[in-house]
């Protein structure tokens, strides 16, 4: 194992540990609250790893939906996967044993830090995302046990640190945007949905907004392969 | 229905969302795939900021602006000095201080 390039993929998924710690006890405080203690919060980060969709479960589970309405719901919550695994084939194709882990624990905030392709020069660039992926979810299931042990007892006001997520993808973006001279795709993204959450409503415009996404880049995809 | 049970059931279908696209083109990547695969990351990255501030009203105070001046906190800094870190921490901190002593 390549000591610098754990400590590179360290430095890398710093931004994501102060999110996810905070959002994860979020989760683990709600979780707790609907009456399923830490072992539980546990499982959840574990085995599902999915943030909106984990706290879209509690509802689930503390109301008692049926199994049809849990898997269509983890559909619609999660469908967005989909993209983001559809969007690193080529660079996960070889990873060999490091790769069922990158696909299974390709979070939005992973996919963020990893989609720009960045790797350091020396090293196995897998290894590296293997623990940049590793230590974010580490992040994810602290948070979450933490959550449920202390409860709402915080010393202090963490009012607004749930922005660390927001700022997070602004940064992801801004950094892309100065590193393609196309900008095409990005305003495509960002036009799109902001075209779908003022026709569709905050409730359900994501998949629109993804079906208009990969419409609008189809349509301009022989003007894109000459610029890239 | 039983919560373990259904905690399987995300599980399962997350795991199979995350996967599928890995198994159907296992082979050989189609050119529109490998093509989505270029442009999809920055569009799907404008989507995510806007998703996260999808639940500011500009109608009601105070007007999105804690999010909007923060957020142009991120981009200053970004483009400025390149560290996603600096970027991120500083954009929260000032929107923390904003919505609990300004607004």
């Amino acid at each position: 194992m390549n000591k610098s390039v754990v400590k590179q993929a360290f430095y890398k998924s710093l931004p994501v540990m102060a999110g996810y710690v905070v959002l994860g006890i979020g989760f683990g405080i709600l979780l707790r609250s609907a009456g399923y203690g830490v072992l539980w919060a546990f499982a959840m980060s574990a085995f599902i790893y999915a943030g909106s969709m984990q706290y879209v479960g509690v509802g689930l589970i503390s109301g008692g939906a049926s199994i049809l309405t849990t898997a269509f719901t983890t559909v619609m919550v999660n469908a967005r996967h989909l993209f983001y695994s559809i969007s690193m084939i080529d660079r996960y194709k070889n990873a060999g044993k490091y790769k069922p882990y990158l696909i299974f624990a390709l979070t939005d905030e992973t996919y963020s830090l990893l989609s720009d392709g960045h790797a350091p020069a020396e090293g196995d660039p897998n290894q590296y995302r293997f623990f940049v992926s590793l230590f974010d979810q580490c992040y994810w299931v602290t948070g979450s046990v933490l959550g449920s042990l202390l409860g709402a007892v915080l010393p202090f006001s963490t009012a607004g640190i749930e922005f660390s997520m927001t700022a997070l993808f602004i940064a992801s973006f801004t950094e892309q945007w100065l590193n393609t001279h196309d900008h095409v795709p990005a305003l495509t993204g960002l036009v799109g949905t902001l075209l779908c959450l003022v026709v569709f409503g905050p409730e359900r415009f994501l998949i629109p907004a993804m079906l208009l996404i990969t419409l609008a880049l189809t349509l301009l995809r022989k003007r894109e392969e000459r610029t890239i | 229905m039983n919560a373990a049970v259904l905690i399987a059931v995300m599980a399962v279908v997350t795991v199979l969302l995350r996967f599928l696209p890995f198994l159907i083109f296992r082979k050989q990547t189609p050119a529109y795939i490998t093509y989505l695969g270029k442009v999809l990351p920055s569009a799907i990255i404008g989507m995510l900021v806007i998703y996260c501030l999808k639940d500011i009203s500009l109608a009601v105070p105070p007007y999105g602006l804690p999010e909007l001046i923060a957020a142009a906190c991120v981009v200053g800094l970004q483009a400025w000095k390149r560290n996603s870190l600096l970027s991120i921490l500083s954009g929260t901190l000032v929107y923390m201080v904003l919505i609990q002593t300004v607004f």
